[in-house]
Order: C-alpha cells, then sequence, then structure tokens
C-alpha cells in the first residue's frame, strides 16, 4: 500500500516534470539551435510556424490515441468477428438488428432520451425561477445541486434504498413503499415492474442532472436585462406570463444547450441500469448492452457495432456543437 | 393579498424541491450510523423513536444454580449485561405465550419451576428439585429498544469489505490522472487562443467534436492496444499507468476548450504589449498566461477530480478486478451484488464513496460552477 502511494506520488513527479522539461527543453532548442541572438527575419518567421506545434504536440498526441484513432478502430472492429480478427462483412449489424435485447435497449433509450432531458431541464428552470426570488434561495440551489456530485454508482446505491420492498408483512425499510403503504396502496418491487421500471430508474438521472439545468439556467435567466422585466411588468403582465412569454424566449438558446448536454449524457450512462437492475425486467440500454458484450460477452464485434451506434445517436448534436463553435469565433 | 399567497406558494414549492431532492441522501447517512439490526427492520426515519422488538434469551444451565433456603436457583441477567437501554415487557418461554406475560411476573414452567424476568432483563429461576439442564432455558420475550447509534458499520466495510483499500486505490487513481492533464492542456490552449497558424479554427472544431463523443468509442481500441503493447515493457496490460494515461486522454478535450475560451478572454492589450518588449511566447505563457488563468485551472480540476473519482466505465475496462486495483465505485457495484440485502455494508460504504466529493464540491462549489458555466457544451 505504502509502495503504491509513493508510486502515486512518484507518477505526478515525473508526469509534471516531464511536461516542464518538454516544453521548456523544446522552448530552448528552438530560441538556441535555429538562429540564436542572431535571428534574421527568416529564421523568425520559421520559428513562429513551428512553435505552435511545439505546444500543441502533446495535447494532439493524447487526442489522437485515445479519441481519434479509437473512433476509427471501433468502427473497423465492428465489421469484424468477436477476436477482431475475421471480416464478417455486416453480420455484426444484423445481429443487432434482429436481437430482441438490442430492440428492448433503443426503445429504452428512446424513452430515457425524452424524459430525462425534458424533466431535469423543466425541474431546473422551474428551481431556478422560485430560487432567484426568495432569500433562502442560495442554499436551496446548493442542496438541489449536490446530487451532482455523487458517482452513478453512489446514486443508485441511495435509490435502491428507497425503492427497497420487504415482502410478507415486515415493515416496510424503504421510504417510497413505506408512503405507498401509509397511503393505504399495496407495497411493490418498482424496479421489477416491466415498462414502468424504466421511470424509476431514469427519475435517478433526473435527480442527478437536476441541478446542472439548474445552475446553467439561472445564470441565464440573470443575464434578463432587468428593464425587460420591468417593463413586462408595467404592462400588467403576471409571473406566469413573464415566465412562458419573456424569460423562456430569452434564454431558449441555454434551454437547448443544457438539453442537448443532458442528452449525450443519457446515451452513456451505464452505471444506473448496471446498479439497479443489470438490464433485467426489459431495463436494459444501448450503453450498459455494449458494456456486457464488451466485458462479459467479450464480443468487440458485437460491442464496437453497439458503441457505433450511441455515436451515431450522438453525431447531429456534435455537429451541432461544432457550427455553434464556428459561429462563435466567427464574431471574436 | 394574491402578491402573499403566490409568495407562500413559491417557498412551499420550493421547500418541497428541496426536501424531495436531500431526503434520499439523508435516509442513506441516516441509515449508515444505525444499529445493524434495527436498520434491517424499521425505517430510517423512525430512527429517533423507541421500537418494540421480539427477541430471545436463555437463562444459564443447571451448573449456576444455589441453593437457598431449601430451594434450587438460578439467577442472572437475560441480556448478559449488555441491555443497551432495553426494557422488557412481556415474557414467556413458548411461541404462543411470549406476549401473555408482563415484565415482572412470575410464570410456571412445565416441569412446576418458577421464572421471574424482570424489565431489566434480570431473572430468577427458582425450582424445589436440583436443576439438570445443560443448556438454559430459552426465554422469549418484547422489549422497547431505545434507538442505537454507532460507527461499527464503517469499522466493518473499511476493514473486513475492502472499503478502505479502495479508498487509497480511488486517490491512486485520481490525483495523477487530474494533474498531468492541466498542463499539457493548458500549453494547447494557449497556441489555439494567442498564436496564428494554419489550420488553427480547424482544430478548434476538432477539440469540439472530441468533447462529445461517447466513451464506450475508445474503450475496445484501448483496450486492445493496451494488451499488445503493455507486455512489451513487462508490464500488466491493466495497470495504473495505463488508466493515468486514459484518462489524460480523455480529459483534454475539455480542458483545452475550457482552458482555450478562458485564455481567449484575456485582454488583448496585455499580450501585445508584452510581445512590444519583446517577451516570446513562453514567457507570456509561463509569467502571465498561466497565473491569470488560475480560475480556469481551479475548474477543470474539479471536473477532472469529480469525473475520475466517480467513473466506473473506465475503471471496470482498464483496471483489474482485484484488491490492489478496484476503486470505491468498483468495489460498491460489487457490494450490491453480494450484499444485496446487508444496508449497513451498502448505505456506509456508499457514504464513505461520496464523502470526498461531497467535501470538495462544498468546498469549491465556486469554480464548479464556474466550470459548469463556461463548458456546458459537454455531457458529463
Amino acid at each position: 500500500m505504502i509502495a503504491q502511494i509513493l508510486s502515486a506520488t512518484q507518477t505526478v513527479i515525473i508526469g509534471v516534470a516531464a511536461c516542464i522539461l518538454y516544453f521548456w527543453g523544446t522552448n530552448w532548442v528552438l530560441d538556441r539551435l535555429m538562429g540564436g541572438a542572431t535571428a534574421s527575419v527568416a529564421n523568425e518567421s520559421r520559428r513562429a510556424a513551428i512553435r505552435p506545434w511545439v505546444f500543441l504536440a502533446p495535447a494532439l498526441f493524447f487526442l489522437s490515441l485515445y479519441l481519434v484513432y479509437p473512433v476509427f478502430a471501433t468502427l473497423w472492429l465492428s465489421f469484424f468477428d468477436a477476436g477482431g480478427d475475421e471480416f464478417v462483412g455486416f453480420s455484426n449489424f444484423l445481429w443487432a438488428l434482429g436481437d430482441p435485447n438490442f430492440q428492448q435497449s433503443v426503445f429504452n433509450n428512446l424513452l430515457w432520451l425524452i424524459v430525462v432531458p425534458s424533466f431535469a431541464t423543466a425541474f431546473g428552470l422551474v428551481i431556478a425561477v422560485m430560487a432567484d426570488k426568495l432569500w433562502w434561495g442560495n442554499i436551496a440551489k446548493s442542496l438541489i445541486f449536490m446530487p451532482m456530485a455523487i458517482s452513478f454508482i453512489g446514486a443508485s446505491v441511495i435509490w435502491k434504498f428507497v425503492y427497497d420492498y420487504r415482502s410478507g408483512d415486515s415493515e416496510q425499510i424503504g421510504i417510497l413503499n413505506a408512503i405507498v403503504q401509509g397511503m393505504g396502496f399495496e407495497p411493490q418491487v418498482w424496479i421489477q415492474i416491466p415498462f414502468w421500471n424504466n421511470f424509476f430508474l431514469m427519475a435517478i438521472l433526473v435527480w442527478i442532472q437536476t441541478g446542472f439545468a439548474m445552475v446553467i439556467l439561472s445564470a441565464a435567466l440573470r443575464g434578463i436585462p432587468e428593464e425587460t422585466l420591468e417593463a413586462a411588468r408595467i404592462d400588467g403582465a403576471n409571473d406566469v406570463q413573464i415566465f412562458f412569454n419573456i424569460m423562456i424566449p430569452q434564454i431558449f438558446p441555454t434551454i437547448l444547450v443544457v438539453w442537448t448536454t443532458i442528452t449525450i449524457l443519457v446515451l452513456k450512462v451505464f452505471d444506473i441500469v448496471l446498479a439497479m437492475t443489470n438490464g433485467q425486467w426489459d431495463t436494459q440500454v444501448l450503453a450498459n448492452l455494449m458494456f456486457d458484450w464488451m466485458v462479459r460477452g467479450v464480443d468487440f464485434g458485437r460491442s464496437s457495432t453497439i458503441a457505433l451506434v450511441i455515436m451515431i445517436a450522438v453525431l447531429p448534436i456534435m455537429i451541432w456543437n461544432i457550427r455553434q463553435a464556428n459561429k462563435e469565433q466567427g464574431t471574436r | 393579498m394574491r402578491m402573499d399567497m403566490s409568495r407562500f406558494l413559491t417557498h412551499a414549492l420550493l421547500l418541497l424541491m428541496v426536501v424531495l431532492w436531500t431526503l434520499p441522501t439523508v435516509g442513506l447517512l441516516v441509515s449508515s450510523i444505525r444499529d445493524k439490526d434495527q436498520l434491517s427492520v424499521t425505517g430510517w426515519w423512525s430512527a429517533l423513536t423507541t421500537t418494540e422488538r421480539t427477541d430471545q434469551g436463555r437463562t444459564d444451565a443447571a451448573d449456576a444454580q444455589v441453593q437457598e433456603n431449601g430451594q434450587y436457583v438460578i439467577s442472572g441477567d437475560l441480556f448478559d449485561g449488555d441491555a443497551a437501554g432495553r426494557q422488557i415487557q412481556f415474557f414467556g418461554v413458548t411461541n404462543s405465550t411470549y406476549n401473555d406475560n408482563a415484565a415482572g411476573s412470575t410464570i410456571t414452567l412445565k416441569n412446576g419451576s418458577n421464572l421471574t424476568v424482570n424489565a431489566d432483563g434480570g431473572y430468577r429461576w427458582v425450582s424445589a428439585e436440583p436443576f439438570e439442564t445443560t443448556r438454559g432455558q430459552r426465554v422469549l420475550y418484547i422489549a422497547e429498544t431505545p434507538p442505537r447509534f454507532t460507527l461499527e458499520n464503517y469499522a466493518e466495510v473499511l476493514e473486513s469489505e475492502g472499503i478502505g483499500r479502495s479508498f487509497i486505490n480511488s486517490f491512486t487513481v485520481t490525483i495523477p490522472a487530474t494533474i498531468i492533464p492541466i498542463l499539457i492542456a493548458a500549453f494547447a490552449a494557449y497556441a489555439l487562443a494567442w498564436m496564428q497558424f494554419p489550420g488553427r479554427s480547424v482544430l478548434v472544431a476538432v477539440v469540439v467534436g472530441l468533447l462529445v463523443v461517447p466513451l464506450q468509442m475508445s474503450l475496445i481500441p484501448i483496450l486492445r492496444l493496451y494488451n499488445g503493447v503493455m507486455p512489451l515493457f513487462g508490464a500488466e496490460s491493466k495497470s495504473y499507468l495505463g488508466i493515468w494515461l486514459a484518462h489524460t486522454g480523455f480529459g483534454l478535450p475539455l480542458a483545452i476548450y475550457l482552458l482555450r475560451n478562458y485564455m481567449a478572454s484575456l485582454p488583448k492589450e496585455i499580450m501585445e504589449s508584452a510581445r512590444m518588449d519583446g517577451a516570446s511566447h513562453f514567457n507570456i505563457f509561463t509569467t502571465m498566461v498561466l497565473p491569470l488563468s488560475f480560475p480556469a485551472l481551479a475548474s477543470f480540476a474539479i471536473f477532472q477530480f469529480l469525473w475520475v473519482w466517480n467513473d466506473l466505465l473506465v475503471a471496470t475496462v482498464f483496471l483489474g478486478n482485484n484488491d490492489r486495483q478496484l476503486v470505491l465505485t468498483g468495489r460498491l457495484r460489487e457490494l450490491i451484488g453480494s450484499r444485496g440485502d446487508n444496508w449497513e455494508i451498502l448505505t456506509s460504504g456508499a457514504f464513505i464513496s461520496i464523502i470526498v466529493p461531497l467535501v470538495v464540491f462544498f468546498a469549491l462549489q465556486r469554480y464548479f460552477v464556474r466550470g459548469l458555466l463556461a463548458g456546458s457544451v459537454k455531457g458529463g
């Protein structure tokens, strides 16, 4: 254990030292070996051409190795068999289309994509509007924001406890069933009721992401000019009208950003499903199906195919983001 | 009047939201410090109330008997000195009669002996004949049990369930994986913000695109790469080095994006006058831009720390399942599978795994929020 702590510390030191050495060293080489003190104009411009790439090189190396290359490798692997050795054409894709688990996952993912971003954004917006009006709003926001810091697996334990079910006459120790029983209904095994159990899993992600939506939207709301709101009030608009006719249109671009950000997250989250049901009782989603085929099925072809489907789902948002970023750059 | 009503409604609604959002976590925390026997039978919201519980004890056997006034007596304490505030209400020796006899009364057993049990657990078993029993008499009782809070659950998960070791492992993964990307990203961000070169806008677009690439795309190729390359250097394919580098790669797009946006917003005049004075890019970067960018560096560091600490996917794929390498999230997942009904273990284990991010979060919330606002293009 001591050795492990030492080796981690050592890595930090070596890593930081290597970075410093690289940047300082390349800078020195660039300054000394190419012209030195008697720098000619030609040398100076050559240096100016090289220097950005020296600054960028380590980052480009990591980005290419860990993100760019894998995208193409995964695309490639999706046309190969389980071990990645034999070309199998489109058979992984055909398998996916016919696989009931895959179909179930696509269906559930669509549900998640509709429910989680809408509820998280709506809750976040309503809370942001309310909290900005009250003196204890900041405390409220802090508390609602808190789940953002909790891991999906930790959140799953928290909610598993909320949904806990005791059979027979024993007292319910899960708060949901205790409430349901207190109101005179039968306690349920919530995570085992097909179709509806999906919503109990989604609630966990909504619980986590509402804080995110709230923080971003709250900042956007503060950006609405006070005169605009004042003018609306003078014209006799009430709170509800101001909310729908002034606030929402004003911050609509931000709502879109929040929506798409949560959408991407939804496509990637597998931990919640893994911990709560592991895809049983019709709750499978693509990210967990991919994980299952990679770790337990050890079928790289099929899991690559599923990963590719997730990637394709993300693609429109990616393109939209890039266009947004380019627009911003143009105006700068 | 109508204003007051809507104001009251706002208070009430927000309070309801706050309660809904905090209650699950409060339940976890309260449960984790409850006595494990109480935790498994009553809801955590009743943690402060005294409960009535049925339990059983056993008297001493014949070898403890003494002779008093020509009678044989066995006496002692059903709680064995560990009453913990419990008060016996009713007792009995058979399943059908144990809720008939109030504490303090005397009942006659089948063999003619008399048994008295007091509320404090003390009993007195009297017989005219010498006792011969070798196991003692089983006594069932209903006792009022006061709430009991303890740190035993934490001691148990830290030691015997391996959470303690995983805590160290999580730190081992997180610290280097947080620090290394920062420097690399800072230099790249500076180049993208303040240097002129062909292809710059393309690179920025690529970084923005990479922000949203699902990790699922990276796992298999990198896993295959590690399996192929690591043995060449005599290393295991699942190693800390592997996961440090992987997290560095996965964290870079956000780091570059955040830092570039921040650096690009620094005042142009300072840069230009420094350039006029003959300062090189390298000097400007190290002496001016880096110190000025501290808020953005802190934002990213918090992000990366939380994301790496809370990550399960990358750790499961690139680290082994053994004691030396299993991180907290992985351990928790294992406990859900193996100890799914032992809520004292799950709640305390989960709390240990979320306490570090919670502390970081509440202490540095300002930087965290700033980072969120700057980088909200990325999910997770």
